[in-house]
């Protein structure tokens, strides 16, 4: 019998016999990794110069037209803010049930329905209050409706075992459509030509923190969600409840989690964050409840998620940066004639990226043993 | 040296997880034709090494050869290609797809599926190794050993000659080990070449040619299995003489902390799975269910922990009701302890870290949190401590519990469920895929509960096991407890009867 001798206790590590200059290389190619989802957006960034060459535009001057109008000056940066704050609350919205492991896809709707409460309490509570509570009772009834509507898949989930995708998504035409109901037989302004309503007080009108903008505050409220949403999930027990849930539903229900609660109450805040848009939109922006109001904000909020890979703050960067592209491209179609629609296909191409960009990982052993060999024939000299 | 060709070399293998060596030069020539059994403790790096042969991690230094031709695997369609294949320690099957759909899925180079072919050469196959298997039936209503074969057929389907079988009997129960025994050598008759990795002693004694121990990542010793013994292999592994008999008091017996009455449940498919249990179980002594598996088991441990919802029947823990608590309350107000059988499905978060699950099932209370707020440092303090008492072997306390080895996932459910000095704990299978050390200790750490004054359910399909540690049992058979009796009167006889339900 051949026994070979016993391991050494103290086993070399390989990270001491490792040269400096390999080990700054790895730190470098580590980092790289991590801005991933930056060389996505550049890539695609690229590829739409491209595009707007076809399109027979020269691409340095519609891209500084792009960032000039959303990043260069105070009023574009106003409206950029102001659009990022429905971005941010949507995928908020998509983000904290996706923590649960259940997919929101209907932010759309609880949008909708939030502005529609919000504007309710506007417009039929009576004005006896001082007029701070009475927006707060505005701001709280657009939370509250998206929360409720979000309540909707998340209990047919919870108790039916119903797939949420497809509810949550269908509940959004719901939504839309009785926006539009209510509008056209009950809310809509006598005479107007497209259905709207009455516009509300201007005492309930958000404030501005940016004079002379339409920069309101439920930008800085937005933005204040996320940061608590931030926390909830860094620092709390119910985000690591939520969390444990989204990982392994058995293993949350032998950890004593309710998880049909759980189901409910991730539901109906990412409903709320969605409402809160809702409310915003009429409150800080239009003044008054529009049919079809939304382009789309809630799918959007997917993008955004997706963009963040799920961090709330994370959702704060990307929500910005969207909103920014959305707002140059009015100015890039005012000033180089080339179209709107040139920014959603920078969108559809930065979401390409970023997915074919999950394909590569970081892989700290692969990486290490490819820097050592690069060293090798420098190592001679 | 070698006289027999060897089918697979590894020479000087090295394989670190940041900066941890879970492979350490490690040399391994395994011959053609032979069983060849790799032991090791927990976390020995075992499935690691396995793992690069089967082209799932690259080595980070070291050669592998295939038949003395140096090759580089670096992925599973490689090894495939060589003729090796890997049943894993965990393995993974589609639940809803059939046992042909599950064999062929995932076969190169066949863009067009012809399923009646492949389903008359499964047939043909499974004939040739004696498996009595029906290929259309869905894979989540086969018992867990016939999964075992399906895995089996599907490496010889693709033409494997060399299985590696990372912990393939732990899955089993003790009357499928004989016929996978059988299995085994009719394959290595016909010429493959098989690595069994095991942490059952006579299991290697019974089936390897030869044998490799490893330690720590290295390779401690490379024996012929006829030229050593059980405990010899055992000290090569632990590092020390592991003594095989526990020396037990006798027990100082309490009040009642477990009383089941006239127990009701069905299983996931609806089947009555417990029909009107009773038992009892008090202070300070350690309840054997003895049974084949299969016959309520899980259901009982699941019902009496609060997982499952009994039809009828009452719960009475610390002689309070429990019918109405959820598991967190039981494990709490109640003071029950509960390791589940399935520890990666049931008892851990994996993709959380080791830190987190040792608090899995009590971090929403004080200390851990405080109105709502986790205190993350207690929380890791409290893990570190925890795993220094149970010996988990781990980068550390930040690491997912998903890269722990088998054994050391297991360690943590253990501690968790052991530390807080509960009045009753329910345990099901705890020394599945632990080595013989770890088994010992878990064994000396329940009597020490015992004594303590704990009652203890041991639910174990290892009918040693219980002789070894319970002070009385109960044999469980169709849902009811069809006999019990002190350990000094049970014979493997009399336990095989009633286990049968052939006697009362
Ligand atoms: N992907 C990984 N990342 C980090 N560490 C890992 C990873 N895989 C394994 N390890 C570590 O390597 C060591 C060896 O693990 P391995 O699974 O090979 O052990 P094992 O011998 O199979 O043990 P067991 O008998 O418990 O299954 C362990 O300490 C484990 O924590
Ligand atoms: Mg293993």
């Amino acid at each position: 019998m051949s026994v070979v001798g016993q391991p050494s206790v103290k086993a070399q590590t390989p990270s001491g016999a490792e040269p400096r200059a390999g080990r700054v290389a790895q730190s470098l190619i580590k980092f790289a990794f991590m801005l991933k989802t930056v060389w996505a957006v550049l890539a695609a960034l690229i590829l739409g110069a491209f595009l707007v060459q076809l399109a027979g535009g020269r691409p340095v001057a519609a891209y500084s037209a792009l960032f000039e109008g959303a990043f260069a000056d105070y009023y574009g940066i106003s409206s950029t803010l102001v659009r990022m704050s429905p971005l941010l609350l949507a995928s908020l919205a998509v983000i904290i049930p996706l923590r649960a492991g259940l997919f929101n896809i209907g932010a759309e709707g609880q949008i909708y329905i939030g502005a529609l409460l919000s504007t309710l309490v506007a417009l039929y509570l009576p004005e006896v209050l001082p007029s701070w509570i009475h927006v707060i009772a505005c701001i709280g009834a657009g939370a509250l409706g998206g929360a409720l509507w979000g309540l909707i898949p998340a209990a047919l989930k919870a108790y039916r075992g119903t797939n949420e995708i497809i509810t949550s998504l269908l509940l959004s035409y719901v939504a839309v459509y009785t926006v539009g109901a209510v509008l056209h037989a009950w809310l809509m302004e006598p005479g107007a030509p497209y259905p709207y309503s009455r516009e509300i007080p201007d005492a309930l009108v958000l404030p501005t923190f940016l004079s002379e903008t339409e920069a309101h505050i439920g930008v800085l409220i937005a933005v204040a969600a996320a940061l608590v949403i931030a926390v909830i999930f860094r620092q709390t027990t119910l985000g690591l409840s939520i969390q444990t849930v989204g990982h392994n539903p058995h293993a949350a229900v032998y950890a004593g989690l309710d998880v049909k609660r759980l189901t409910l109450s991730s539901f109906a805040l990412g409903g709320a964050m969605a409402g809160l848009a809702g409310a915003f939109e009429v409150l800080g922006l239009k003044y008054r409840l529009f049919d079809h109001f939304s382009p789309g904000y809630g799918m959007q909020g997917i993008i955004v998620a997706f963009l963040a890979a799920l961090s709330p703050l994370g959702s704060i960067v990307a929500a910005f940066f969207l909103a920014g592209l959305q707002v140059g491209a009015g100015a890039m179609q005012r000033t180089t004639g080339i179209d709107t629609t040139m920014v959603e296909a920078l969108q559809g191409m930065i979401v390409l990226f970023v997915a074919i960009g999950l394909a590569f990982r970081y892989h700290p052993e692969r990486w290490s043993r490819r820097v050592a060999a690069w060293q090798k024939p420098t190592q001679g000299e | 040296m070698q006289a027999v060709p060897s089918r697979i070399s590894l020479e000087g293998i090295v394989k670190t997880f940041g900066g941890f060596r879970a492979n350490d030069d490690v040399s391994i020539h395994v011959a053609e034709g032979s069983i060849h059994a790799i032991l090791g403790e927990n976390g020995a790096g075992k499935s690691t090494l396995m793992n690069i042969i089967y082209g799932l991690y690259q080595p980070d230094a070291g050669r592998i050869l295939s038949r003395g031709r140096e090759v580089k695997i670096s992925n599973p369609r490689q090894a495939m290609a060589l003729g090796i294949g890997m049943v894993h320690q965990h393995f993974k099957q589609v639940d809803t797809m059939t046992v042909t759909e599950n064999v062929v899925l995932g076969l190169p180079g066949r863009p067009v599926l012809n399923l009646a072919q492949d389903r008359k050469r499964i047939i043909d196959l499974a004939q040739e190794l004696g498996f009595d298997i029906d290929p259309d039936q869905p894979m989540w209503s086969l018992p867990i050993g016939m999964q075992q074969r399906v895995e089996i057929l599907k490496l010889l389907y693709r033409q494997a000659d060399l299985l590696i079988l990372d912990e393939p009997t732990s899955v089993l129960t003790p009357s499928e080990i004989k016929p996978f025994f059988n299995l085994l050598s009719r394959l290595r008759s016909s010429g493959r070449t098989i690595v069994l990795i095991t942490h059952k002693l006579d299991e290697v004694m019974e089936m390897a040619d030869r044998v490799t121990v490893m330690r720590l990542g290295r390779v401690v010793a490379n024996i012929e299995a006829s030229e050593t013994n059980s405990r010899e292999l055992a000290r090569l592994m632990v590092g020390r003489d592991v003594i095989f008999d526990v020396t037990r008091t006798p027990p100082r017996i309490g009040s009642p902390v477990l009383e089941v009455a006239d127990l009701v449940a069905t299983d996931e498919r609806g089947l009555s799975a417990l029909n009107g249990l009773s038992l009892t179980v008090k202070a300070g002594e350690i309840v054997g269910i003895a049974g084949v598996d299969g016959n309520g088991q899980r259901e009982l441990a699941e019902t009496i922990a609060g997982l499952r919802k009994a039809s009828a029947g009452t719960v009475k823990i610390c002689g309070q009701v429990a019918d109405r608590l959820n598991p967190a309350e039981r494990k709490r107000r109640l003071r029950m302890g509960f390791v589940p059988e399935d520890r990666q499905k049931v008892g851990l978060d994996l993709d959380s870290d080791i830190a987190f699950n040792m608090v899995l099932r009590s971090f929403r209370l004080p200390p851990f949190s405080r109105h709502g707020w986790v205190d993350f440092a207690k929380i890791k303090t409290h893990a570190k401590q925890l795993a220094e008492r149970y010996d988990v072997r781990m980068r550390g306390v930040g690491q997912r519990a998903r890269d722990l080895s088998g054994g050391n996932q297991q360690k943590i459910i253990l501690a968790r469920e052991m530390e807080d000095e509960p009045e009753l704990l329910i345990v099901s299978q705890p020394t599945k895929g632990l080595d013989v050390g770890a088994i010992d200790f878990v064994q000396r750490t329940l009597l020490a509960q015992r004594d303590r004054g704990t009652g203890i359910l041991y639910i174990s399909t290892e009918l040693e096991e219980l002789l070894m540690v319970a002070d009385r049992l109960a044999v469980i058979f169709n849902g009811r407890i069809v006999g019990e009796l002190p350990v000094s009167e049970a014979t493997p006889e009399r336990l095989g009867l009633l286990m049968t339900g052939k006697a009362a």
